[in-house]
Parts: structure tokens; C-alpha cells; sequence
């Protein structure tokens, strides 16, 4: 870009359509309206739901944290992982170390009885910091080698889990710590404001907070430069090199990030749980994950949030209306048979068909949205280029580069691409 | 000494099994550049039409056998010819995925129709046949299974060096494009891949079961113990897959052989791990495998 910085600038900014501009989170009243609707609708459950949906909503969105740490690796930034349960057994474990209560008897696992401000954080920290140590081993490679490495650290995992059992209990699991704030205690009947809660309406308000803030970052972190950096190494390794992305980086970042929230989730559901066994943590459970991912929608929010709504809560709502009868072992189709049948067809068939997932899918046929969006949808929806997995607006991705060459950093990006 | 050579010998038996599971993965990523996640379950629906076909339809061990190839030959080349066609050009994120689509169902399936509970496997041996040489049992099955693979590792060589359809996989696998342009019929060979592939892989599945004596739809979980035998040999690698295999095998068999003798801190299952620990230090030192091309790309 020859122009001077501030007319180059102004001039693509009048370039582009309004719709253009990356959306404000609230930024219209269309997005104030679904918010209202969206919290009536939470009230609407909170207020009348009884004790087994809430069993079936709170695993549903702790599994929602998971499906977007995964997204984040997976669907924005590109990398195969199958080791989310590694991941989250970490989280889960950290938990019970650090916030169980003190061993009674010599054979009893450890507990250091921490409040739940430390255990928590702590779970996300540790993943983290694991995933920062296999990181740089298992991302120096390109393509499904990242997978291949992850599988193996579920298996070694799970090895890990079931032996070191002053910490995990062993084959025969542990029982873990519920949160607790002050004499607040989440497992028994407390008042908010004189309102009574149950057991299960306090987790709901607690997961639900933690989903929203992980949402909200995922969603923001997507937006930002980062998030572009991470779209770009999805979709063309060379191309986002050239373009000064540093690879290792962002996939790093990506990486790290994912394994925090999935430390976060694994936490929460032992906490919610209360007994888990080390086999829980298992390929099975990861696969589980990319089944909700590529269902829901890759590289969107709302798509986790659908995905582990798909494949997390349809078995239990199956079951929670005795439409098919209980798994028995002797064959015949069970609830989860069948869904686990569903998930696996609805991932072809997604693929081939519709790679946005069934949030793609909504955005597709959803009236009045933006042009740019649309158009970037159909192109995904048509599949007729090879960089299928994206969402629209790619044009404010450019725009956004141009921007960066010529920007007052310009000299910095030249050293570290090493370019001219 | 005797319990050393007993073990070495049921290493490189199950090294063999190993080796043919891992030929399946590396024959169909030669061709086309997929790793295939389904594997495993195609080996599953396999050994559980064989086993049925033993046990409830009472048909001899030779006839049961050839159904339960042609079973997973059919499911392998029907997902080629319905699904991976038209994924062709995707990237193999996508293509990865999709393979996993499949093996939920062909898992699911399985579990639905023959239950969740462990079946005895079809085995055409007793379990004490074999003859014995200076103290170690030399079992039919393990002669059998390390016979089979040699056969089975010639007539590949023989396949891929010799045969004009031999000949045009390879050169599909080197340039797709210009192995078009000879005139060489890429579809085919896609096909000839996938069936190849799951007869291969079925029948170290069919091996491995008569090992284990039973099976349950867990079984096909000894595929992802045959992906740190191809990663070591070289995924590209046909004859890597076979040493590769032989040393998983080995380093198994030992570690489980000699685990009581650890010390108590290894814990138990060690034997189940070795194999992915090795794959992790040949993914550090040498990420391309023993064998396989360098085509490997860092970042």
C-alpha cells in the first residue's frame, strides 16, 4: 500500500459495505432481542424445571466448555486433537488433589481441602501448563501428527490415572470436591436472596457463568487478531507465514488455550459428578468431542454449545422419556446406541454435505443476514473450494491485513518475517 | 532363558499381527494420503462375522473366514465409493474426520447387533496344540500367524514390483496427476487400495483374536497399538509397517513378560503404554519413521 497510512486507511474503510464492520457483540437490536429472549428463556427453565432435567442440562453444558476448547484447537486454528479427555482428567485430578478433603485412612487418596477459587483455576492452570510442555513435540510437525501424538497421551493417561492412586484412587475412582463458597456448600439446599435453591439450580448457576465467560472469550478471541492469525494457519500454513504469522505461535497459543478450558471442564464435571473412574477419561470421550464440534459447527460458539447439546444430552433425554429401552449388553438398540448411531451418520453426512454443522446450517437459511456473511456461507455450503472449513466474512479478514502491513507496527512485521 | 525365548517368540507372533493391521493403514495412505480411523472397526465387524459364523452357523473355520473378508472388503469399498470420492481435494482434517464418522457406526453397530458382552472367538486350533523345542511352546496360532504374514509380505512385494495394478498404485501414490495421464485409472486403484486394505487388516484382526480367545467391541482398539508400529517404520512405509510391528510386538510381550519384576512404582498396565511411549521418542528423533520418506514437514 503506497497511500499514506491515515488515507489508506479511510479510503477501504469507505470501500466496504457497512455490513462489513465485525459485528458488536450487542451491537443491534435484532442482538438485544435474542439476548432478552435467551435469558427469558433461562429463567422460564430455571423456574420450572425439576431435579432430572437439571442433572441433564448442567453435564450438557459443562460438556459445552469442553466442545469450545476443542473448537478453539480443532475448528479455529486447525488441529486434529484427540486428547481432550486427557486433558480434562488432568483438570479433574488437579481438582481433587487440591480441593479434596485430607485423607482419613492410609489407603484414602490426597486432598489438601483448598477452597474452590484455588481448585478451580488451578485445574485450567495445570492442563495448560502440560499442554505447554507437549506442545512443542507434538506441533513441530504438520499435518494429523499433533493427532497422533494426542491419541497416544490418552492411552498413557489413562495409564497414569489408574496408578497413581494416591491422587486419582486408582481403578476404583475417588471422590471429588463440590464447590463451596464460605459455608455456601453446592451439594445441599441453600437461599439466594430468600429464594430457595437445589443442589442442582446452584451448579446450573455456576456452570452457566463459566460457560458464558468461556463463550464470550472464545468468541472475542475470534474476532481479534489473534483469533484471524489462528483462521489464516487453518486455512493456508504457507499463506499465514507470509503474512507474518508466526506458526509455532499461534498454534502454541491455540493449544495451551484449549487445554486450559478442557482442564476447567474436566474439573467441573468431577465436581458435579462426584465419582469418577480413571477408565472415564477415554478415547471414546474425545471422539465424543469431535463428534459435537463437527456437528455443531466448526469454529463457532453457538456451534459447540449445539454439538454438546447433541450428542451430551440427547441420550438423556432419550432415556429421561423411556423411548427405547435400557442398554442391556445383549444387543438391540439403547438410547445411546441409537444416538451414537445418529452422531456418527450426521458427521458424514455433515462433512459431505453442509461442513458449518448444523449451525451453518441455521445461518444459511436464516433471512436478512448481512450480504458479505451470506456469501461466504454459500461458498462454504457449495464446497467448491478446498479450504472448506471456514465461516463467512473473509472479506474483513483482508481488509484487516492490508491494514496491518501499512500500520504503524510496519516495521516490526517486516523483521519478523524476515521480508525484504 | 527359556521364559526370554518363550516371550521373544510370542513378541514377533504378535509383531506379525501388528504388522498386518499397520499394512491396512499404510496401504490406503499410500494411495490416497488418508489415515484411516475406521481401521479398527473394520477389523472388529471382520473377526465378529467370523466368529459367528463359527459359532452360531457352524461353518467350518475356512468357509467363516473368506465371509468375513468379503464382508469388510464390501464396507471398505462402498465408503470409498459413497464417501471418500467426493471428499477428494478436502483437506485431510476433513478426510480424518470423516473416518471417524465410520467408525462410530461400524462400533455402534456391532454393539447393537451382537450386544456389548465378550463372545468366545472362532479359532481353528486347540489351545495347546504346537510342538515344543528346548523348553519353549512353539503354539500353532503364532506359527501360523508369523507364516501367514511372511506369505502374505511376499506376494505383496511380488504385487507392488510385478503386477501391473501393483505398479499403478505406486505410481498413484508418487503423482496422482501424472499417473492419470499415463492413462492409469485412479478410481481403481482407490478401490483396489481400500479392499486390499481391509482384507489385509481383517485378517491380522481374525489372527489376533484366535490369540486372545475372545472378543468384544473393544477389539478393535489393537489398531491405534498398530499406529506407533507405523509411525516407527515410516507411514508410507510397506515394509516399515512389518518391522515396525515386529519391535512393537517384541517390546510389548517383553514388558508384559518381565512386569512383575519391576519395580513397584511402574504400576500395571506398563505393557499397554510401551508402544506409545516408543512412538512418542520416534515422533522426537526421527519423525518420519524408520523407513518411511522424508517428506515430513516441520513448522
Amino acid at each position: 500500500m503506497i497511500a499514506t497510512r491515515e488515507r489508506g486507511r479511510s479510503r477501504l474503510r469507505q470501500e466496504l459495505p457497512r455490513e462489513a464492520e465485525p459485528p458488536r457483540l450487542l451491537g443491534s437490536l435484532a442482538r438485544w432481542l435474542w439476548l432478552g429472549v435467551g435469558v427469558l428463556a433461562l429463567l422460564l427453565f430455571f423456574s420450572l424445571a425439576g431435579d432430572d432435567w437439571f442433572t441433564i442440562i448442567n453435564y450438557c453444558l459443562i460438556a459445552a466448555i469442553a466442545t469450545l476448547a476443542l473448537n478453539l484447537l480443532s475448528g479455529y486454528t486447525g488441529q486434529i486433537s484427540l486428547g481432550l479427555a486427557f486433558f480434562m482428567g488432568l483438570g479433574g485430578y488437579t481438582a481433587a488433589f487440591l480441593g479434596g478433603n485430607p485423607p482419613q485412612g492410609a489407603l484414602d487418596p490426597w486432598g489438601l481441602g483448598l477452597p474452590v477459587f484455588i481448585w478451580l483455576p488451578a485445574a485450567g492452570l495445570v492442563a495448560a501448563l502440560v499442554g505447554a510442555l507437549i506442545g512443542p513435540s507434538a506441533l513441530r510437525l504438520r499435518g494429523f501428527y499433533l493427532g497422533i501424538v494426542t491419541l497416544a497421551l490418552v492411552f498413557i493417561g489413562n495409564y497414569l490415572f489408574r496408578n497413581l492412586s494416591f491422587i486419582t484412587g486408582g481403578p476404583q475412582g475417588r471422590n471429588f470436591p463440590v464447590p463451596a463458597f464460605g459455608g455456601f456448600s453446592l451439594d445441599q439446599q441453600n437461599s439466594i436472596l430468600g429464594i430457595a435453591l437445589t443442589s442442582g439450580q446452584q451448579y446450573f448457576l455456576l456452570i452457566l457463568v463459566i460457560l458464558l465467560l468461556s463463550a464470550l472469550f472464545v468468541y472475542n478471541l475470534s474476532r481479534s487478531r489473534v483469533g484471524r492469525a489462528m483462521r489464516a494457519v487453518r486455512d493456508h500454513e504457507v499463506g499465514a507465514a507470509i503474512m507474518g504469522v508466526n506458526l509455532f505461535e499461534v498454534k502454541m497459543g491455540a493449544f495451551v488455550l484449549s487445554s486450559f478450558l478442557a482442564g476447567v471442564a474436566g474439573a467441573l464435571y468431577v465436581s458435579y459428578a462426584r465419582y469418577v473412574i480413571p477408565d472415564y477419561w477415554s478415547l471414546s470421550l474425545s471422539i465424543q468431542f469431535v463428534a459435537a464440534i463437527i456437528i455443531g459447527g466448526i469454529a463457532d460458539v453457538w456451534g459447540s454449545i449445539l454439538g454438546a447439546a447433541f450428542v451430551f444430552a440427547l441420550p438423556q433425554v432419550i432415556d429421561y422419556f423411556s423411548l427405547l429401552p435400557p442398554s442391556t449388553g445383549g444387543g438391540g438398540l439403547s438410547s445411546g446406541d441409537l444416538n451414537a448411531l445418529l452422531y456418527g451418520l450426521l458427521i458424514i453426512v455433515f462433512l459431505l454435505f453442509e461442513p458449518g454443522g448444523v449451525i451453518g446450517l441455521v445461518r444459511r437459511l436464516r433471512p436478512g443476514r448481512p450480504r458479505l456473511q451470506a456469501a461466504g456461507a454459500s461458498a462454504a455450503g457449495a464446497g467448491a473450494d478446498a479450504a472448506t472449513l471456514k465461516e463467512g466474512g473473509e472479506s474483513i479478514e483482508v481488509v484487516d491485513l492490508q491494514q496491518r502491513a501499512s500500520g504503524p507496527d510496519e516495521e516490526q512485521g517486516r523483521r519478523r518475517t524476515g521480508a525484504s | 532363558m527359556a521364559y526370554f525365548l518363550q516371550l521373544v517368540f510370542a513378541g514377533v507372533a504378535q509383531g506379525c499381527i501388528y504388522a498386518l493391521i499397520g499394512l491396512g493403514f499404510s496401504i490406503i495412505f499410500k494411495a490416497s494420503q488418508v489415515i484411516n480411523f475406521a481401521q479398527g472397526e473394520l477389523l472388529l465387524v471382520g473377526t465378529y462375522v467370523v466368529a459367528s459364523a463359527v459359532l452360531n452357523w457352524h461353518l467350518p473355520f475356512l468357509l467363516a473366514l473368506p465371509l468375513g473378508l468379503l464382508v469388510t472388503i464390501l464396507i471398505g469399498l462402498l465408503f470409498e465409493r459413497l464417501v471418500l470420492r467426493r471428499m477428494i481435494g478436502r483437506p485431510p482434517f476433513t478426510v480424518l474426520m470423516i473416518t471417524i464418522g465410520l467408525d462410530i457406526i461400524l462400533r455402534t453397530l456391532v454393539v447393537v447387533g451382537w450386544g456389548s458382552r465378550t463372545i468366545p472367538a472362532a479359532t481353528p486350533f486347540t489351545v495347546t496344540s504346537g510342538f515344543n523345542v528346548a523348553g519353549v511352546h512353539l503354539g500353532s496360532s503364532d506359527l501360523w500367524t508369523i507364516g501367514v504374514t511372511i506369505v502374505l509380505c511376499a506376494a505383496l512385494y511380488y504385487f507392488f514390483r510385478r503386477t501391473r495394478y501393483g505398479l499403478a498404485m505406486r505410481a498413484t501414490a508418487l503423482d496422482q496427476e501424472a499417473a492419470l495421464a499415463m492413462g492409469i485409472d485412479v478410481r481403481t486403484v482407490y478401490a483396489l487400495a481400500w479392499g486390499l486394505a481391509a482384507a489385509i487388516t481383517t485378517l491380522g484382526g481374525v489372527l489376533l483374536a484366535i490369540d486372545s480367545l475372545a472378543i468384544d467391541p473393544n477389539f478393535g482398539n489393537a489398531a491405534l497399538v498398530a499406529f506407533p508400529a507405523i509411525i516407527l517404520g515410516g507411514l508410507d512405509s510397506v515394509s516399515g509397517a512389518v518391522v515396525g510391528g515386529v519391535i512393537i510386538g517384541l517390546t510389548s510381550v517383553l514388558t508384559a513378560g518381565y512386569e512383575s519384576r519391576l519395580p513397584a512404582v511402574v504400576g500395571t498396565g506398563l505393557h499397554e503404554v510401551t508402544p506409545y511411549l516408543i512412538m512418542i521418542l520416534i515422533l522426537l528423533i526421527r519423525p518420519y519413521g524408520l523407513f518411511g520418506s522424508r517428506k515430513v514437514e516441520r513448522v
